[in-house]
């Protein structure tokens, strides 16, 4: 196995409003390979966003508090990290790109400016060197005209040219990941597949690590080559993309896939919806927090929550069935 | 460009003529003494002044005069036009009135400034507090205050008249209170709209500095709107001046105002009136100019026509 550029462990994350604790992310534990994509999926809510953001320590202070686990970037510390210190994580080391193009470039600043910032911060170029850099990047990015595009204003981009341009702002300093909050969600079908398409052709240019969010499945097949399973702040599947696609073992993986549309599949099977909706993570009781939904709901399911279990060097799952101590189980549901 | 001057025309006729025919209707003459003088000498009065006129000629006369510029002739100061009653009153109220809004402006900004940053905190719920008061006690109320504690009481300042430079300083407080109060509750909001934006997001996760996110980022997106407050404050204040001036002893247009009414000096009123009038058209013309330039989502047109 490579060394893991970035890794996490056991974390736990919550939100503190007025005496009411929603924990967002429970346990959740992953590691980053040097070049490669992982992505990581789940329903909305499911706490994606929220690790994410805790991985560049980006939660609003205020309210949020990661009570438990370890980050680790580069052998460092991240939970540790002063301010002056996340400041230069930040842009240089991990980038991010968040959902909404359209809300995520600040209004009044033009764009050639926006993407200079974080040059003049982490690598102390000239004005014009960093002008230069900015140029550099637009192009990159697939942006015409781009020594004339540095003085535009986001709004007189589309929605599509605004997601390249903050791949540019993120890619800029040449950061070791990148983390892509759903990317595309916000986009048309075809420029959904033109960001991707970008994306890819970055990382093979520069390395960079990405981890993909997006509850998109057909977007994992086509990006990643591990992918994480979310459901109400943990991971309850983990493993390369074949593998989970092929021989999903989580039956929220199961419900995912078969939710889904797909190229290759006879069109005469149905697509199976999950029934009913994520429990609200504020009222969670013990047990398998699936458990409700979940077609395969034994009685140990209702009062303890089911542990990581290795089916492979790389595939981990949370779920009874898989468990060694339910073996009988797992034979009666799953033959 | 063309249009909006038409526009601003077409409303200050329309303020013209209102005021004019409001004024025809007041009881009332400019005449002191009016029971005194007999039938003949009101006569000579009334065509001194064209007022024994049926209301179309007199409204007519009064059109002409003012698309001259021409706001016609007191009443009550013989021989004086309106013009130059006004001229000789706009520098006391001028200089408090662009005090009070330079000072209001900046105290409001900072302490909304502090609010939003230090926001739910106990300075955030002291300024909300003072902002909510500020604007809802009339700015009267704090003249007098002022007046009594620093003027009266303590002795700190002139407590009212008009012999130099810091006899300027109450009435410009006074009138500033409620600007601060505006000022403040409108940055406060739209500096915690502005942080919770994502693009405030995306200035954190370059790296930038808390104080560069602030600056750079939430702050000027807060600021620009402000613009859009200085129509409302100018009459703020222009209002303010009526009674405050009168409070102060200070020799201004507000004063003038105030007075002119209470001797049915009607050219007078209806002079300052267009006069006030005019300055709030030309007030939302320049910042409509003014919100273009700043904002590059907005192009006025004509001035920043590509
Ligand atoms: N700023 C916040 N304050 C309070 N709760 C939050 C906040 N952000 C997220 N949450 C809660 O955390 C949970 C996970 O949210 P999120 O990570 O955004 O989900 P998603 O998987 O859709 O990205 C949700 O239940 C949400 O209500
Ligand atoms: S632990 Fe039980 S309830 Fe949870 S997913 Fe597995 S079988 Fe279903
Ligand atoms: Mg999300």
């Amino acid at each position: 196995m490579y060394e893991p550029i970035l890794s996490v462990d056991n974390l736990h994350v919550s939100f503190h409003s007025q005496n009411r604790v929603v924990k967002a992310v429970r346990g959740v534990s992953f590691a980053l390979q040097k070049g490669e994509t992982l992505a990581i999926v789940g329903e909305s809510g499911s706490g994606k966003s929220v690790t994410a953001k805790s991985l560049m320590r980006m939660l609003p202070a205020q309210t949020a508090k990661i009570t438990e686990g370890a980050i680790r970037y580069d052998n460092q510390d991240v939970l540790s990290f002063s301010p002056r210190e996340l400041q230069k994580l930040r842009g240089k080391e991990i980038s991010m790109v968040f959902q909404d193009p359209m809300t995520s470039l600040n209004p009044t600043m033009k764009i050639g400016r926006q993407i200079m910032e974080g040059l003049a911060k982490h690598e102390k170029l000239t004005k014009s060197e960093a002008k230069q850099k900015a140029i550099q990047m637009l192009e990159m990015v697939g942006i015409p005209q781009a020594a004339e595009r540095i003085d535009a204003y986001p709004h007189q981009f589309s929605g599509g040219m605004r997601q390249r341009v903050v791949i540019a702002i993120a890619l800029a300093c040449r950061p070791k990941v990148l983390i892509a909050d759903e990317p595309t969600t916000a986009l048309d079908v075809t420029i959904q597949a033109q960001i991707l398409d970008l994306m890819r052709g970055l990382q093979k240019q520069t390395g960079t690590s990405i981890i993909l969010i997006t509850h998109d499945l057909g977007v994992v097949a086509n990006m990643a080559q591990r992918v994480a399973v979310m459901y109400t702040g943990e991971i309850v599947e983990i493993g390369p993309v074949h593998e989970i696609f092929t021989r999903p073992q989580h039956p929220y993986t199961k419900g995912l896939l078969q939710s889904m549309p797909r190229l290759d599949a006879d069109r005469s099977e149905p697509l199976v919806p999950i029934p009913g909706s994520p429990p609200d993570v504020t009222r969670l009781m013990g047990g398998c927090s699936f458990a409700p939904r979940c077609p395969y709901v034994m009685r140990v399911c209702h009062h303890f929550s089911p542990q990581s279990t290795s089916l492979g060097p790389e595939h981990q799952v949370s779920c009874w069935l898989q468990d060694r101590r339910a073996e009988e189980m797992r034979r009666s549901f799953c033959s | 460009m063309l249009k909006r001057v038409g526009y601003m025309l077409v409303t200050l006729f329309i303020i013209a003529t209102a005021t004019f025919f409001l004024m025809k209707t007041l009881p009332g003459t400019p005449f002191t003494n009016a029971d005194r003088l007999n039938e003949q000498q009101l006569e000579n009065m009334k065509a001194k002044y064209g007022l024994d006129q049926p209301v179309a000629i007199q409204y007519v006369r009064y059109l002409a005069n003012l698309v001259q510029g021409d706001l016609g002739m007191s009443f009550k100061f013989m021989g004086r036009s309106v013009n130059e009653v006004i001229f000789e009153r706009i520098g006391p109220s001028a200089l408090i009135g662009f005090q009070a809004l330079i000072v209001g402006t900046f105290v409001g900004l900072g302490l909304g400034v502090v609010s939003a940053l230090r926001h739910n905190s106990i300075w955030d719920y002291t300024s909300v507090t003072l902002a909510v008061l500020g604007m809802s006690i009339p700015s009267f109320v704090f003249a007098a205050l002022l007046q009594y504690y620093l003027g009266l009481k303590w002795g700190l300042l002139p407590p009212a008249l008009w012999k130099g430079y810091e006899y300027t300083i109450l009435p410009t407080l006074a009138l500033s209170v409620t600007v601060i109060a505006t000022v403040a509750r409108f940055i406060r909001t739209e500096m915690l709209d502005v942080i919770s934006q994502d693009y405030v997001m995306t200035a954190r996760a370059k790296g930038l500095s808390e104080t560069g996110v602030i600056v750079k980022h939430v702050l000027r997106n807060a600021l620009i709107p402000v613009v859009t407050m200085l129509g409302p404050l100018a009459v703020n204040i222009m209002t303010g001046t009526l009674v405050i001036e009168k409070i102060f002893s200070v020799p201004g247009l507000g004063e003038q105002f105030t007075l002119s009414i209470v001797v049915n000096d009607y050219s007078v009123i209806m002079g300052i009136t267009l006069f006030y009038s005019l300055l709030f058209i030309l007030m939302v013309f320049v910042v409509d100019i003014l919100y273009g330039l700043l904002d590059p989502r907005i192009s006025v047109r004509g001035a920043k026509a590509k």
